[in-house]
């Protein structure tokens, strides 16, 4: 039914759970301490660069779930395309820096909105097997100029 | 309530409502606000949607398809447009489907258009998701359109629509 050369789905979602842990954290501390905030939305940041870089199978939440998640479950019914969880890691990338920035700079409204954001997008793509990322990016291209 | 805590609830709030939504909707046909000038044909057969006829002038969806995509062929009794991209994971099990039905039963054909490389018919068509269906009809009109990956049923129930729209 599918190329050999695919990734188990539930992968990019085990993932995306963890990124959304991540960011309740540190939303959840952003008023008292908005550093540590900045800290794990940083590491949050590290990850995404990871994902983005090299795939979200090379993420440290992409091994985890490989060497200890996945043997517990059963094979995936299906494999998918890795492009697109790919894709939406840079996408979290930008708004996991523009958190960091905002908490590390004392701009912590705006650390929280983009940490929103990023919840918005984990929660989907977590619960719903969503990726919001991805579906932006038709409409980004069709913001273009239009020429052809 | 710190503004912390407002938007992280905030947040998981539009989200798992936005899911929801997205979740009932997906792969749902229903007529095309563009090309259906009055009433909404719903998922059911039953009203006759009214198509070119309102706006004889309009270019049919297939003229404007074929004019982006020569090689592309209408199907004798109907032709499944398929609107996909490379970041686009439902775009695979929509294929599969499509394919499928176009395979095993006659005068079915299925078209795959990368949305990427035809931006110009994706905004005429006024396509915003990927994966979109269009079910077009013997004449290449647009009856009906999907968006989000519709199951097997769901293609087979708008089929029909095809055959009520001449």
């Amino acid at each position: 039914m599918s190329q050999q050369s695919g990734i188990d789905p539930r992968g990019p979602r085990f993932t995306a759970a963890v990124t959304f842990v991540i960011f309740a954290v540190a939303l959840l501390l952003s008023d008292a301490q908005p550093a540590v905030a900045a800290v794990l939305t940083g590491i949050q940041a590290v990850f995404f660069a990871i994902g983005a870089g090299l795939g979200v199978q090379k993420t440290p939440t992409g091994l985890v779930f490989r060497s200890l998640v996945r043997p517990r479950l059963t094979p995936p019914a299906e494999l998918e395309d890795p492009a697109p969880p790919r894709f939406a890691q840079a996408v979290g990338l930008v708004f996991a820096v523009v958190a960091t920035l905002g908490f590390a700079t004392g701009a912590v409204l705006l650390g929280q909105v983009f940490a929103g954001f990023a919840i918005v997008a984990a929660f989907l793509n977590a619960a719903f097997a969503f990726c919001l990322g991805c579906e932006m990016y038709l409409l980004g291209l069709r913001l273009r100029p239009a020429r052809g | 309530m710190s503004p912390g805590i407002v938007i992280l609830v905030l947040a998981v709030v539009a989200a798992a409502g936005f899911g929801l939504h997205r979740r009932r909707v997906d792969g749902r046909f229903a007529g095309h606000a563009r090309t259906h000038a009055a009433g909404e044909p719903g998922t059911g057969p039953a009203p006759a949607p009214a198509v070119a006829e309102d706006v004889p002038h309009e270019p049919s969806a297939w003229e404007r398809l074929s004019a982006s995509v020569p090689h592309a062929e209408l199907g004798e009794r109907a032709t499944l447009v398929q609107f996909s991209s490379a970041f686009c994971a439902p775009c695979r099990t929509t294929r599969v489907v499509l394919a499928d039905v176009a395979e095993r039963h006659d005068g079915i054909a299925h078209v795959e258009v990368d949305a990427e490389q035809h931006l110009a018919l994706v905004r005429e068509l006024d396509v915003r998701r990927t994966p979109t269906t269009l079910v077009l009809d013997r004449a290449g009109r647009e009856v009906t359109r999907a968006a989000g990956a519709p199951r097997r049923e769901q293609v087979l129930a708008a089929l029909p629509l095809t055959e009520e729209s001449r």
